[in-house]
Order: structure tokens, then sequence, then C-alpha cells
């Protein structure tokens, strides 16, 4: 692989860069391989790319039935932060930000990350409590973060209105090392490294059926034929029942519409991530200038990447009366996401009732943050047959046991 | 340079001047210009600059698709940046400045970009930036952002309101052209509600700029017409200046409609913003001709050929002395024609097709135009304005065969047709290999709740171009109007090399150009969405629509697929930008949500309340008195309610009756404890669970008569409580005989708390509150100080406490009556947080504190709340799950510090180690902290691991800068332990 | 943005009025069950591409829970019908297969 970097970019600048190749390879599937990962996002090609980094497994197919990144890596909001409340989702989202930190690095390939740092704003005395309680937490999961007053948001977020007539800023939960990155970067980025090592990517690929023996998966039968594997992880998010009724099991999982919008571009004016979850919305400023938005999840299960127009203008109004200045500013483009749900809103990382078959699921509206972190448990889950310290509590026994991993207890809604 | 002509000009009323200025620069117009037409008009060229190579601007479209000329509009608490000139109306006064340059338009720094664009390629920046690491963060992306970015930030609230309105119809018809209107017509006689949205001012989209023939009458004639029926029909509401700008599930239309935009602070609102259902959406959008690809097409006075046309017939502005028309289609000729007719130069035609023929270039031939054969344009000459184009032969290399000056370029690479309501809800298309455009494929429509279609294209938008075709699907006559076959040109010439092709731009304003979409292709993003994401082609505010499916042809060559194969990105709402304001309606400040208020509301605000917010209901936290802080007016307020009495306004608490002869049965389902064997009279305090097992609400339940139980629930939780019981009677027992009423806005209550609430409520009279007549835990009916009401016998304090619930419209009578009654006896008002110290002094788990959706009733000791008895409840069965009956849970107990301060909210009880994630060990939290002014103490709640059995222990609490604060594990009772208190 | 008839007030009603309730015809598995079957009540759903019957209620209307076959792909409504029903009635499953002729059947 030839290296990116600024001299690489200069050389091919004289030649009108005729000279790059591709980012990856778009081979034939072959026969068989010891690891098939079922969908080509940005969870399915961190699976690959640490499957191979640290556990040498190379001989790996990532196939997607569509093409790579198309999923929800390329229709979120691009929000990176751990400030979880509950052990087990701090661990893993904080791994996932560390990984993050090197990541352009790591894959030399620059997916931006941008650590502006992330505020989630205490609007009510009860998630003032919720939120000082997440600080403490984090302080001793080793995910820094910090509770700040109204002042210091108004200080880091100069466009907010913290004196709103209906719910003022009390103050904010504030991880300076949260933020964002390109999207779509981490998902070529992960995508070139994976096939630098000699994996085959291969889209327009589907999935049509799921051969087991004894109990055993063998491999999977697709529109480019079947293709034998030793074990499968199935990493399609929204699409995992459907996978999983393909395997002969189901699992604790709705899919339904998240939506996102961004504004026309204009100069630099947040530097911060802002969620408000009381008031149901979120916003930053992309590097190209658009303020980009999000807020809830449609409460029906949908696999069309649409949602409904009332959660628009719900959580336009929040963000309107949050930051009164962009009442002016035009909503540019709308679109959808179908997010996995799971019963506790908490992903899955777990074996399954067929053997050497391995789900990495039901991220829900956290799926871009954490996708380094799920890789690289995932690929440990794989690798050994057995959960890592990172996966362990995110098995599918811990909805039989009534253990739940309950992050809507801090805030109200969980982004 | 562009001009105002001395006449002619179908919208402009020259009786009517307009003064503007631009960057500035006063210049004039006339009413009836937009900002576009006013700007050429007045000579202004450039307008702006691009996104990433700050190239000079100009105006290149006369409509909807204009990538380049947005400026930012008025000043100060009205400035709106990235407005697009071409769909604006002038009004007296406008202020508009160009964007996204520095210090001028003429003179910018950034444009440095574009002297080294060979180094800033697509995706650029994925290769580069990386070292060292912390630069991108601190060095290089502050660059990035502050170079792109393209309008100026609003920098105050803004002042003007905007309106949301409802409407229904049968048939909903999205354009006001002649297709539209035929369209609605056809509606309207049929009886149907029908509503036309055209998003200009202007009726008859571009026939009644082309001109030619409909059902014997001119255009312009016809269109008059037509829409005089249309206002005779009561069936049908005409709108224009509205876009339909999305049509969503189920026949959903987002309108939007320009109300006040020419006439700031005159107060109507701004825009109003429509939701329309329609039975059926007619697609009437028209379409949107395509720019050609060649080295400068981006050069300020490079134009589409029908803008060229726009702007000479309906504003009367000559985009330019000399105009070089070049195209691959006939209808471009229209605009030779035109200008000819205006006396304005045509120099040629530069057309890409080798043996063009039809009736129009037989006219602009006849008429003496030079036609270039199979010629394209090799380069634009210029820099901030065209002064002239550099010919080849369009199937070569780009070797110039001639030059010719001249100011203005009409391009037309063909026609698209604007699907973009076809589509947004799955509505899909064909490839019309003749006109080498995506069309809608109406055998596969949109569809809607009955499965049915949803939307149905006509005339340009379903892929008929010329008038007579979009008129005979209308089922009317229209004049003859042939023209001769396209061909399409992707790129030019066909053989342009790199230093051509790093030149010809595909988006103008995200500055992608054919170099850089084959770049993309040659590196593997072969999909579209990776080549959109990729390059950022088609995703400026035009969002594509001139460039899309230029870039989309190009890739596809560089893949060597036909374009079908490669398919479009996904066309997504709204059609062109929709103001926030507009999205937001008149929701904003005090009425953002919907405001609850108690029937004492006024009383507390009048008396300087501190609001909490709860749920959407305002309460009071504390009165404060003047000069006193928050937490001095909470602890005074609890003083004087422990030692005189304190006043609440509970009516927020929710308040739900459960009636019929098997309510008892059902409540025993819903609360953990017993409620079916409740004496009538009696209260009792109750706990309901979810199907987890997890504690989700609590409140004291009362029996009113034999079959009637009043519930109460906490103040957030009574829609949803209720909701919650109507749900298992509705979808699980529905054959029990349960009837449930919601009455908590039918009801004011106030809590008359302390050792002196008995003397109040005699010396307001009517009711016996003796200890005999009501004592605890009991309930009487009667009528206090004249006042029917309820009065419950119920404490969350530990004093001597009655809760009073009388009809709403009594609430403030009986509040007033017992302030002024009450001042004898030292009643104060006590606010929420008085409650929740009291509360907890006295070890009363609050839901929402104690409780946070994981936590079960036997965490919190209440094991004597749920009954043994009882075969089933919800939350029985998932509390027999292993992970409930863990006996390693935490259990709440009462904290208090060794040194008697008050632990932080939400601090954790570290234990030893550190798990397998490099966590720290804990071993309990904090759920409830506060200063008691009662015991003079910080005082606390909590859940640890084996509390109870570790009464006594110390533990630590990390908090904040290093601190640890140590605690004794105590009983949650702080206060009056035995009860002696309440039950005087 | 659905719109859902109510059959009980006969309203077509904006999904504004309704709230979304979730998989319908789960069978209520209480004390007594075994942990699979009260996991399999609690949450495994059937989350098809495709029909899928679900719970919804008039809740900013008539106040009453319904049910409806809905197509989670197209969104298209076979129709709506008592909550008081314990699988989908006849005339339900033929709509649905007069639609959707491959469809396999309630499950």
């Amino acid at each position: 692989m030839r290296r990116y970097s600024m001299f690489a970019v200069a050389r091919e600048a004289l030649r009108f860069h005729a000279g790059w190749e591709k980012a990856w390879k778009s081979p034939e599937p072959k026969k068989r391989y010891d690891v098939i990962v079922v969908g080509a996002g940005g969870h399915g090609l961190a699976t690959a790319y640490y499957l191979g980094k640290v556990h040498g497994i190379t001989n790996v197919a990532v196939i997607e039935k569509g093409w790579l990144g198309g999923g929800n890596t390329g229709r979120n909001t691009t929000i990176i932060r751990s400030n979880y409340l509950q052990d087990p989702s701090a661990a893993i989202y904080e791994k996932a930000r560390a990984l993050y930190e090197d990541l352009s690095q790591d894959l030399n390939y620059n997916v931006m990350f941008s650590p502006r740092g992330l505020l989630m704003l205490g609007q009510t005395e009860h998630e003032v409590r919720g939120y000082k309680r997440t600080v403490y937490a984090n302080n001793l999961q080793g995910v820094e973060t910090r509770w700040i007053g109204p002042q210091e948001v108004k200080d880091l977020v100069p466009i907010i209105n913290i004196d709103g007539p209906r719910y003022p800023v009390l103050g904010a939960l504030y991880q300076e090392r949260g933020g964002t990155a390109r999207h779509d970067a981490v998902a070529w980025g992960y995508a070139r490294a994976c096939s630098n090592m000699g994996m085959d990517i291969i889209q327009q690929c589907e999935v049509t059926g799921i051969r087991t023996e004894g109990g055993q998966v063998v491999g999977v039968d697709t529109s480019k034929g079947s293709i034998d594997c030793g074990k499968l992880a199935i990493v399609v998010a929204g699409h995992s029942s459907v996978l999983a009724e393909m395997a002969g099991f189901r699992l604790p999982i709705e899919s339904a519409a998240l939506q996102a919008w961004v504004s026309e571009p204009i100069k630099p004016c947040m530097d911060v991530v802002v969620m408000a979850n009381t008031v149901h919305g979120y916003m930053s400023q992309s590097d190209k200038g658009e303020m980009v938005i999000g807020g809830g999840t449609d409460g029906f299960n949908n696999y069309t990447q649409r949602g409904s127009w009332h959660h628009v203008e719900e959580t336009t109004r929040a963000l309107v009366e949050t930051f009164p200045i962009i009442s002016r500013l035009k909503m540019l483009r709308q679109w959808g996401g179908i997010v996995d749900m799971t019963g506790d809103r908490s992903p899955i990382l777990s074996k399954t009732p067929v053997g050497n078959i391995f789900v990495n699921c039901g991220w829900g509206t956290g799926g871009f943050k954490s996708i380094p972190g799920s890789g690289f448990a995932m690929a440990e889950l794989v690798a050994k047959g057995e959960p890592g310290p990172l996966a362990a509590e995110f098995g599918l026994n811990r909805f039989k046991e009534g253990r739940f991993i309950d992050e809507s207890v801090a805030a109200g809604v969980a982004h | 340079m562009s001009t105002r002509l001395p006449k002619g000009g179908r919208l402009i009323d020259r009786s009517k001047s307009l003064s503007f200025t631009f960057s500035g620069q006063p210049l004039r117009g006339f009413a009836g210009d937009t900002l576009a037409s006013a700007l050429l008009g007045a000579g202004q060229t450039m307008v702006g600059r691009s996104f990433k190579y700050h190239r000079p601007r100009g105006i290149v479209a006369s409509g909807a698709e204009e990538p380049n000329a947005l400026v930012g509009l008025g000043r100060n608490a009205r400035f709106e940046p990235d407005q697009r000139t071409t769909t604006t109306e002038l009004f007296e006064g406008a202020e508009t400045t160009s964007q996204n340059h520095w210090p001028s338009l003429k003179f910018d720094v950034g444009a440095i970009n574009d002297k080294l664009y060979r180094l800033f390629p697509a995706g650029f920046y994925y290769k580069t930036f990386m070292f060292p690491r912390f630069a991108w963060k601190h060095v290089f992306e502050p660059i990035v952002r502050q170079s792109a970015g393209l309008g100026a930030v609003p920098k105050e609230r803004d002042p003007d309101r905007y309106e949301q309105a409802y409407a229904y119809c049968d048939v909903l018809v999205a354009g006001g052209g002649v297709a539209g209107l035929a369209a609605a017509l056809k509606a309207g006689r049929a009886g149907k509600r029908v509503i036309v949205l055209e998003q200009t001012p202007h009726w008859g989209g571009r026939a009644v700029v082309d001109g030619g023939q409909i059902d014997g009458l001119d255009a312009e004639a016809w269109v008059k017409d037509a829409l005089q029926k249309l206002e005779s029909m009561e069936n049908v509401t005409l709108r224009n200046r509205t876009m339909a700008a999305g049509l969503h599930d189920h026949g959903y239309v987002i309108g939007y409609q320009s109300v006040g935009d020419t006439t700031p602070g005159d107060g109507r609102p701004r825009h109003r913003l429509w939701r329309i259902r329609a039975g059926l959406t007619i697609t009437a959008t028209g379409a949107i001709e395509r720019p050609l690809s060649f080295a400068g097409n981006d050069i300020p006075g490079v134009m589409l050929a029908s803008a060229v046309r726009d702007y000479l017939v309906n504003w009367a502005v000559s985009c330019g002395d000399r105009t070089v028309v070049v195209t691959n289609n006939d209808d471009a000729y229209r605009t030779a024609l035109a200008l000819l007719d205006a006396g304005l130069a045509v120099p040629a035609i530069i057309d890409a097709r080798d043996m063009p023929a039809g009736p129009l270039v037989d006219e602009a031939r006849r008429r003496g135009i030079k036609v270039m054969e199979g010629h394209g344009i090799t380069r634009v000459l210029g820099k901030t304005n065209v002064t002239g184009v550099e010919i080849c032969r369009q199937a070569g290399e780009g070797s110039v065969v001639k030059q010719i000056d001249c100011d203005c370029v009409a391009m037309s690479g063909g026609w698209s047709p604007v699907v973009h309501l076809w589509s947004h809800c799955g509505g899909k298309l064909t490839w019309d290999e003749a006109h080498a455009m995506f069309r809608p494929d109406t055998t596969r429509p949109p569809t809607g709740a009955d499965g049915g279609p949803i939307a149905q294209p006509v005339g340009a938008a379903n892929g008929h171009l010329r008038l007579s075709e979009i008129m005979d699907e209308a089922g009317i006559g229209a004049a003859s109007d042939e023209e001769g076959p396209m061909a399409p040109v992707w790129l030019m010439p066909a053989g342009a090399p790199d230093a051509l092709r790093f030149k010809a731009f595909l988006d103008y304003q995200n500055d992608v150009k054919v170099s850089d979409v084959q770049l993309a292709a040659r590196e593997g993003y072969e999909s579209v969405e990776h080549t959109k994401r990729y390059t950022t082609l088609g995703m400026a505010t035009d969002q594509g629509k001139l460039s899309n499916i230029n870039g989309l042809a190009i890739l596809s060559d560089a893949l060597g697929r036909p374009i079908p194969a490669t398919g479009t990105t996904t066309f997504r709402p709204p059609y062109t930008p929709i103001s926030f304001g507009a999205v937001t309606g008149e929701a904003r400040g005090e009425i953002f949500q919907p405001l609850r208020r108690t029937p004492m509301h006024e009383w507390h605000e009048a008396r300087g309340a501190h609001w909490e917010p709860v749920g959407l209901w305002r309460r009071p936290y504390c009165y404060p008195r003047s000069g006193e802080s928050h937490r001095d007016a909470v602890n005074r307020e609890i003083t004087n309610t422990r030692t005189n009495v304190g006043l609440l306004d509970a009516s927020t608490l929710g308040k739900i009756v459960v009636k019929g002869p098997d309510a008892g049965k059902f409540l025993d389902m819903l609360y953990t404890n017993m409620m079916s064997n409740l004496a009538v009279g009696k209260c009792r305090y109750g706990l309901m669970c979810n199907e987890n097992g997890f504690l989700m609400d609590d409140g004291v339940v009362v029996r009113l008569s034999e079959d009637s139980w009043l519930c109460h629930t906490t103040s957030g939780g009574a829609d949803r409580i209720h909701a919650w019981m109507e749900d298992w009677l509705q979808c699980e027992w529905w054959d029990w005989k349960v009837y449930t009423a919601n009455l908590t806005e039918q009801y004011a209550q106030v809590a008359v708390v302390g050792p002196k609430a008995r003397d109040l409520l005699e010396k307001l009279g009517g009711m016996d509150v003796s200890k005999e007549a009501l004592p605890f835990m009991q309930y009487v009916e009667g009528t206090l100080a004249g006042i029917p009401a309820r009065i419950f016998r119920i404490s969350f304090s530990g004093e001597l406490s009655y809760e009073i619930a009388v009809p709403a419209s009594y609430g403030l009578a009986l509040w007033e009556a017992l302030n002024s009654e009450g001042a004898a006896f030292g009643a104060m008002p006590y606010g929420t947080e008085a409650l929740h110290v009291m509360r907890a002094e006295k070890g009363f788990i609050m839901i929402g504190d104690e409780t946070d959706g994981t936590v079960i009733p036997q965490d919190l000791n209440l094991n004597w709340a749920i009954s043994k008895k009882k075969e089933d409840f919800l939350g029985k069965r998932a509390m027999e799950r292993s992970h409930m009956t863990d006996p390693e849970r935490w259990k709440l107990v009462g904290l208090e510090t060794v040194d008697g301060s008050v632990l932080p909210d939400g601090v954790y009880a570290v234990a030893e180690g550190h798990n397998a994630n490099g966590q720290r060990n804990v071993q309990g939290r904090v759920t409830s902290t506060y200063y008691s002014p009662t015991l003079k103490r910080g005082i606390a709640m909590g859940l640890v691991k084996h509390g109870p059995e570790r009464t006594g222990e110390v533990i630590d609490f990390p908090g904040d800068n290093g601190a640890v604060h140590q605690a004794r594990i105590v009983d949650p009772c702080f206060y009056d332990k035995d009860g002696e208190k309440q039950n005087v | 943005m659905l719109t859902l008839t109510c059959p009980y007030c006969g309203v077509t009603a904006e999904e504004t009025e309704l709230a979304p309730g979730g998989e319908a015809h789960l069978k209520r598995f209480g004390p007594g069950s075994s942990d699979e079957e009260f996991e399999s009540y609690m949450f495994a759903r059937k989350n098809p591409k495709g029909v899928h019957f679900e719970r919804w209620r008039h809740a900013n209307g008539c106040g009453k829970w319904f049910l409806a076959a809905r197509c989670t792909a197209t969104l298209e409504v076979f129709g709506t019908y008592s909550a008081q029903t314990k699988e989908p009635p006849a005339d339900i499953i033929a709509a649905i297969k007069a639609k959707r002729p491959g469809w396999e059947g309630y499950k």
C-alpha cells in the first residue's frame, strides 16, 4: 500500500494525480474464509481490522449487501463521546474514543477526529443530579468528564441561550476529549487497511441464507454464490433480525428510524458538540460549516430510512430555543437511518445459539462513536470464541437474567 | 457586461424603482425583480466566491437550482446568510452582502487555494494533515473551517415570527406551470379538493417565457384564462410563493410559503409552513437545464442558456452584449433567437452535435447566426468575467480552431426533470436514452397507506420537455414545436486532457471538477454515494441540482458502465432549503412547549416563586423573599413547616380514579401490595413496577367507595400511569369491568403541613379534622371554608399533615383562604425543594432519586409493600430472575458524613481494586443528599452493597479535586423515627 | 408521517394523534413461567422487514388501543382491528395475502 502523506499528494499533483491506486480492492469471493464478517459498515470493517491487527487472522471476507459504509456509518451525526454512566458502557465507549485519538495515524487515513469537547446540558434539577452522578462515575471509570456551571457553558458556546424562559441551562456535563470525526472516512480508512492486509471486501453481495451443520455454522449463501467459513460475525445493525432469522434465532432487537438534518453552511460559530436531552436535540457544526442536528427516535418499527416529520419540528424547536441565532438558518437536507434498539438500549456482543456465529448489534443511537471499541471487542470475541472483558457484560444472556445495562437512567435519552 | 435593456421585461414594473445595496454599494432595480435580475441589471456579474478554491462566482441560473449567487441578506437581527438571489424578490431597502471572501470580493486571500488547485484534489484531506497528531484539531481543522462555511453567522435572536398551518386535499399540484395548471383544471372539474402550490410569485413556468400556442391561445393568454377558471372553482386553492418542500410518508406534504420576506418588520409572519395531507400529489415541478463541462465553465458570465433567456424575457436584462451559445440540443437555439430579437449579438452557436437539424436550427441559420457543428469549447477566457472562448472540435482533445470574443456564454447540456418530490418517498426513476435523463418510472411510484401511488408526475417533470408533449399528456391541443434529437455530451471536448479536466467544473459551489470524479473512480470510490461523499459533489446548498447528472455521467464513463447502472444518490427533502424559523413555528420562548398551570400558578408567580420545571408543569422550587438566597428560603420554609405550618401546592400530583366491579382485582395486579382489601375511607401507600420489576411510580391510594379507588401518582407520572392502566385494561384484561379517569387537572390539591395544621383547618371550619374523626391514613369528604373538599390525612414530611383536594375552580380560593387565615399560625407556602428535604429527613424514597429505572422495591427495603399473598402482579415474575434475587444488590441506607458536611450529589462509594477493564471498583452511591436545617447537618440516602447489614461502618466517597468524603451508614430515617409528630 | 384509521372511533388519525406500542399479540408470561418463556415475552421481537402486527393507541383521540398490520419496508397499512383479539382476524390476513401473495402468513 502506498502511504498517504502531504508529500505523496504533492508528488501526485505534478502528474495530475494519475498515480493513486485503489483505496481497496473489489475481488470476487473465494471459496472459503476463516472468518466471514457480514456487514461492511464501520463495525464490521473494524471487526475485520482488529481480527487482523490484534489476532493475526487475515483470511477474512467482509461481505456487504450494498456499498461499504453505506448504512448508518454514513448517515449519523458523527458524535464521539464516552461519558456513559454504567461501567460496561463507559469501558467500551472509552476504548473506542481512545482508539479514535490515534485512528488516523493507525490507518494512515485522516478520519479527522476532532476532540473539540462535548456538553450535555443540565436543564432540570433532576437532570443536573443525573449528570453529576455520571461525572463521579466517569472519574472512577477513567473517563475524563467534569461538571461545569452555566457561565462556563456560555464561554464555550457563545451562541447558546442559557436564560431560556422554560429550561434555563443550569450547567453541563463536559467531556473535553469528546468530539466528532468524519464518518465516511472511518469506514473508508478501515476498508483500505483491511484490504491492505489481504482481506476481501465484497460489495453488492447479499447474504440469502446461513448454512449450519450440527449446530455449527459452515457457510453462507449469497447473491455471489456460496461461501464457506469457519466463523461468522453478523454485524448488520438494523438488519440483524433478518440475518438472525436466517440462522434460526431471534434477537431482542427492534429497528426504528432515527433522523438527522443539516443547515446550510455558515462560518465557524460553534466549537463544541452540545446535547440538550431535556428538550430533545443535539447540534454540532461540521467542518464544512453546516449545523448538524439530531433528535429522538421514531417509536415504531421501520426499515425505510425515512422518519416522521413531527420529530424534525420538535427537535428544531428545541434547538432554536437553545441557540436562537439558528432561526434564520435554513434546513438543507433531512434524512433517516435505521437504528437497532435492544430491550435495555445497550448493545449486544455475543455468542449465539448457533456455534461459531457471533453477533454485534443493538448499538441503537450509539453506533458511530463506538466503532473502534466495538470492532476491537468483537474481534476478540470472534478470535477466541469467548468475550473478553470489554464484551463480557454485553451477552444475550443478560436479558434472561435481568442484568440490564441501562443508560437511560442518567438522562431521558441516550444518543 | 450585463445590463438592463431599455424596454421589455414581462415581470418588472418600471414605474416602481427600488433601491438596494450590494456589499455597501447602492444599486437600483424594479418591482418584480429578483435580487439576481436586479444585480445583473445593475451590471454586477460577479457575486461571490466558491467554497474551496475561492474562485470568482457569478449567477448561473434563474431559479431554485442556482449554486453560486448566494448573499447575506439584511442586517443585525434580521441578517440571513446564504440567501439565494435567484429566488429572492427584490424589495425596497434590501441590504445584501457577498460571501466567502476576505477581505473583499475582488481581492480575496483565500483565492491562493485556486493557484494551488493541483494540491487540493478531491479528498486530499483524507491523505494529509495527519501529523503530528494534535495538529488536526489545533492547526489544520481551524484553517479548513475558517475557509469553508459560506455565509456569515447571524448574531442575534430572530425578531420575526413564523406560522404553521394545516390543509387537506384530494389532489395537491406541486408546480404552477402549464402542466400543473392543466392538471389542476382537470382535478378541479372532477370535483376534487385541489391545492396548487407554485414556488415563485408567478404562474405559467417556462411556457410563458418561451411562448407557443395552447388550445389556440398564446401560452400567456392560456395561463391567464386557466387561472381565472381555477380561481372561480370553490374546491381549488391557488398558492404562489409556496414551495412543496417535501413529500413524506402517506402523502404528507410540507409546503413552505414566503409571506413577509419582502416587508420585514410589518408584523406578518415571515414564512408559513403548511402541513398538507394530500390524497395524490401531482408533481408538475418542471425540469432543470444542465450545464456543460468545459474548462472555465465556472467563470462569471457563463450561464445556463435558459437563464439567459429568462433574464431577457422576464426582466429585460441582457447578460452580455455578445453571447456565445454552446449546446448539445435545440432548445438553446431559443436563447440565441431571443437575444437576436432583443438586438443583442450572438457571434456563434457552438453545437457539439455533428449534424443538428430542426426548425429552430434552421431559423437560427436563416437569421444569420453562425452555427459551428461538431464543435465545443476548449476553455473560457477571463478571470472575474468572461472575455472570450476558445473553440475546438468536440471529438478532439481541445486544439483551438478559433477564438471568439464575448462577455457571456449561454450553455445547455440538455434537461433533467425535477424528480425530487417523486423520489422522496421511494418513487423510482428510469433512464431516458433519447434525452439522456432520468425521469419517473410511473410503474414504480411512491406508495402510501393503502399501497397505491401517492404521486403522479406530469409535464416536464414526467420527461415531456416540449410544450406540445406536455399539453398532449394533459389532453389539450398545442401547436407543433418539433426539435431535432439532442446528443449527450458529458465532457467538452470529448478527449479533454488533464489540464482542461482540472478546470471543468461539475459542482460550482463546492468546486468539484471532472478530474475529481475521475480520481474518485480511479481510487475505488465506485458507488455514486462514495463519489458524492469523497468529492462533495452535490453536497452544496443546491444539493446537486445542476451537478448530479453530469457527475454521474463522468463517473459511469470512468467505470465503463452505463449511467442507469450507476444510479443516483438519494433525493432528500427539502427541495430547496427552508428556514428553521418556519420549522419551529410559533413555539418559542414561553410557549416553546405547552405550559401546564395549576389553579394557583399566577399566585406563585406574583409572589416571586423560583420555578422548577416538572414535566410540562412549573412548580415553585421555593419562594425567596427579598435579599434571600434560594438556599436560605428553603431552610426557612422547612423550619417554618416543622414549627408552625407550611402550605404546598400539590395540584400537579396525579389523581386517577379507578372504578368498577373488578377495580380491586385490577389494582392488585398494578400495585405490588394489596389494594382490594383496603377499607372504604382508608389510605394506603402503594408501589408500581413495570414488567421488568423496576419501580416506576408510587403514591397513596384511597378507597373512595365500595367500587372506586383514587390513585395518587407522581407529578410527572400521571399521564404515563393512566396510559399504562388503559394498556392493561384494553389489551390484556379486556374482560375485566374497570373504568379509569385521569382527574389530575380536575382537582387542586394543597398539603397543609406542620404542628399547627389542624388549628388552621379548624379555623377555616366546616369539617371535623380531629385525631378521632380523621386518624392518620384516612380521608373524609365535606365542606371546608364553604368549599367542597376531600381531606386526606397523609404525610410525606413526618408532620401532622392534611392534603386537601377541591375542584380545580376552587383551588385558588382555598389556597388564598389557607394563606390569609394561616397568617395567625405563621403559615407560609413552601416549594418542591423543602418537600424533598423533609421527605429525606424522614427517609422516604422519591421516585427518580432513589429509583432510576434499575431499582426494584427490594433494593429500597420496601419488602413490606410487596404482597406475599398475591399470585401475580406486574413485575412479580421479573423479580424472580437471578439478577434480581442476587444478595449482592445494593440496598438503601442512610448516610451521615463524619464531619456533618453535605455529600455531593451523585458520588460513589469506592471499594478496593479495579475491575478487568481497569475501572475502580465501587460499592454504592448516593441517591439523595441535602442539608437538613432541622438537624443542622448533611443527610443523605444511598444504595450500598450489603448496606443495611453494615450500619455504623464508615465508607469513602471520592469527591471533587481529590477530596474524599467519609460517611457513616445509618438508618435512612433521620427525624422522628417513632412517628410521634405525624400521629398527633 | 403515518396515518392509521382507528377502528373504534373511525377517525383516520395523524401519527401525532397516535402512540406506538410495539409488537401485537404477545402472550404474557407471569409467575410460574420458565426463564425462557419470560425472556421471550419481554424481549424477543419479530422485527420483520415486511408485514408487522403492532399496537397503537389513539392517545390524543379516543384513547383506545388498537392493532394494525403494517409493512415496515413500505409502510403500507393492510388494516387496523380491535385490540381485544388474540391473533389477526381472517379479513386482515386475507387483505395481506391479496397484497402480498408471497407472504409466509402469521406465525
